[in-house]
């Protein structure tokens, strides 16, 4: 059976990587000094829809991502990596979204894309960490959501099997497709790029990114439409003025503040065995320890 | 029932027990509910609820719903989802509050995105205040200030819903404090009817295996941790680190970066992300101090930082400070208490 695969990706900045400059003085995001990435969850779930392709001949992953235009990167490193195809859903004003609005967002941009199977999507993105996008969406489709997701473990009959990953243990659920998947961490690494797709697609770009190119390039370009990504925007995809970006988002940012720990007065040791056997004989006359 | 404008608990039930997470947002439902002038509610849905409202009434809930149905347990996501926006629907709440679980975190969006209402993911601190909205200049009282980390820790925001109700916030279990008020408070129970609540289409997804542990693991409630970072530099490394803890009487817990690198379970993660703790003694094993992690650890007694560097930011908050290798240190830590100890 071929299936539609949708996956969901999110370019963000690599918030686990923070350098001191990455703050600026007054607080704000020196969003500068952070590199932006693949949401590595959302590599977990392209691993999980690559691997759903391959057992399905004919199938196609589509990369489904809203963001700034260059959000187009990720989705050639998804080609590079066995997607077929992805679209930017990108707009001005889609911009200043919190989570419900982005759901809004994406829904429409699935419905635009039409027929689907499964949509598949991080467990959550390293920038909000809420993992609140997949369940809206699947809210905003109809459709039921599987949450932390280790393994797809078949598909077939119009039926998914997924062993999910929970606090406290492993659960094995039945879905009916379509449905939304969100893939957890502790699922199987995404395979690297491939050498032969990465030479067969480095040319594949967003139409803002057409501009840039030489006339030689573009003319390549032109010619083979495997190459052409897709960029959408909020009207395209019938998005709603009041459902979108900071207007048709409920939540609001009141404040932000750079966090400020109260430093104490440290003690200062050496590793010397004298002062780590004063210390240890203090914590236990002091009752910290033993 | 009319629109009661009050403050709602989820609670999540299992073999038996009300979650820790859930009593700990009713200790802190209760408080709110007070400052708003409001009733605290109580939401259980699940199988065999008899006398569930003797766990929860201690906390202070005025009220409690229970929705008894053998389908609703263990929990999916849409039957429980059908309820509460069902319900919410009539009684309007004006906050709900549930556990960051696998399941809050599953059922809260879906909820909040049915009912267009806002939801904050994590929230570390929850408090009630006045906001007004710096374009319109509308002025907004009582509002639910929903403060969270973001961007991985590195800021705090503070998040209002200003118009949409109910303002849902979800919070990590050990974020609040559990006690009870009174242990014979008494509450108004409500039976509700599941088939008014839950339709049969909503049964879709179906549990085919599951298998749950007892964690072994249990950082929340030790009162001393030995911690390790991205700096202890393997899983084998780590093995230090178990040492020092079987000699003290203490669990293992680790910063996120640790837990990425794989080397230990997410389930001994402490900060944000993980889980947060107020030992007694925290040993801070190779850990740099990032934000998220010190969010998690910050209200222990006492702090010794273990460290090549000199400069680790978690040094800062640390009232013992040893610059040294793990590898170094730890035998010398478990070589002098084993000495020193009766």
């Amino acid at each position: 059976m071929s299936l539609n695969i949708i996956v969901l990706a999110k370019q963000v900045p690599d918030t686990r990587n923070v350098g001191k400059d990455a703050m600026k003085e007054d607080g704000t995001i020196n969003r500068a000094a952070l590199t932006a990435i693949f949401n590595p969850e959302d590599l977990n779930a392209l691993e999980q829809a690559i691997r759903l392709k391959e057992k399905n001949p004919g199938s196609t992953v589509t990369l489904l991502t809203m963001g700034l235009p260059r959000a187009a990167e990720i989705i050639r490193e998804a080609i590079y990596r066995g997607a077929d195809t992805g679209i930017v859903l990108t707009d001005r004003v889609l911009g200043g979204a919190d989570t419900l609005a982005t759901s809004y967002s994406l829904a429409q941009a699935v419905k635009k894309i039409g027929h689907y199977d499964i949509i598949l999507g991080g467990r959550q993105a390293i920038d909000g960490d809420t993992a609140q996008v997949g369940p809206q969406i699947a809210e905003k489709l109809g459709i039921p959501q599987v949450t932390y997701a280790e393994e797809i473990v078949d598909l077939s009959n119009g039926h998914v099997i997924v062993k999910r990953r929970l606090e406290h243990g492993v659960e094995t659920v039945k879905a009916p497709l379509p449905c939304v998947v969100t893939v957890n961490g502790s699922a199987a690494e995404c395979r690297p790029r491939n050498a032969k797709r990465v030479m067969k697609y480095k040319y594949a770009v967003s139409p803002s990114e057409m501009d840039k190119l030489s006339d030689q390039v573009k003319a390549i370009v032109e010619k083979r439409p495997e190459l052409q990504l897709k960029e959408w925007g909020a009207a395209f995809v019938e998005a709603d003025p009041e459902q979108i970006g900071l207007p048709g988002s409920p939540t609001k940012v009141k404040a932000i503040e750079n966090v400020v720990f109260t430093a104490k007065e440290s003690r200062r040791l050496s590793d010397n065995d004298a002062e780590i056997e004063d210390l240890v004989k203090e914590l236990i006359a002091n009752h910290t320890i033993g | 029932m009319a629109d009661n404008n009050n403050l709602i608990v989820y609670c999540e039930f299992e073999d038996g027990r009300v979650a820790d997470v859930s009593l700990e947002l009713l200790t802190k439902g209760r408080v709110l509910a007070d400052r708003l002038g409001c009733r605290l509610e109580a939401i259980v849905i699940g199988d065999n609820l008899k006398d569930v409202e003797k766990q929860i009434a201690p906390y202070g809930a005025d009220v409690i719903y229970k929705v008894d149905d053998k389908r609703l347990s263990p929990y999916t996501s849409n039957p429980h989802a059908a309820v509460l926006i069902n319900l919410f629907r009539e009684i309007k709440p004006q906050v709900c509050l549930m556990g960051a679980t696998c399941i809050g975190r599953d059922l809260g969006p879906r909820v909040s995105s049915c009912l267009h209402s806002g939801l904050t993911a994590d929230c570390t601190a929850l408090e009630i205040g006045d906001h007004v909205d710096p374009k319109t200049k509308k002025e907004y009282t009582d509002l639910l200030m929903q403060i969270r980390p973001a961007f991985g820790g590195n800021i705090v925001a503070t998040i209002v819903n200003p118009e949409c109700r109910p303002q849902m916030a979800t919070v990590r279990e050990g974020v609040m404090k559990k006690e009870i008020k009174d242990p014979d408070y008494k509450a108004e129970v409500i039976d509700l009817d599941p088939s008014k609540y839950v339709k049969d289409e909503d049964f879709v997804v179906e549990i085919i295996d599951r298998h749950m542990e007892k964690s072994k693991v249990n950082i929340k409630n030790s009162p001393i941790i030995v911690a390790g970072g991205y700096g202890v530099g393997s899983k084998e490394n780590f093995q230090l680190l178990y040492d020092l803890a079987n000699t003290l009487g203490a669990e293992v817990g680790a910063s996120r970066a640790a837990v990425d690198a794989g080397y230990v379970e997410h389930e001994r993660q402490i900060g944000q992300t993980g889980v947060t703790v107020r030992p007694k003694l925290y040993i801070a094993c190779g850990i740099s101090g990032q934000i998220q992690h010190i969010a998690g650890m910050q209200e222990s007694s006492m702090v010794i930082s273990i460290n090549s560097d000199p400069n680790a930011p978690i040094n800062t908050i640390a009232d013992y400070v040893i610059t040294g290798t793990i590898e170094d240190v730890i035998p010398k830590l478990i070589k002098y208490y084993k000495k020193n100890s009766k």
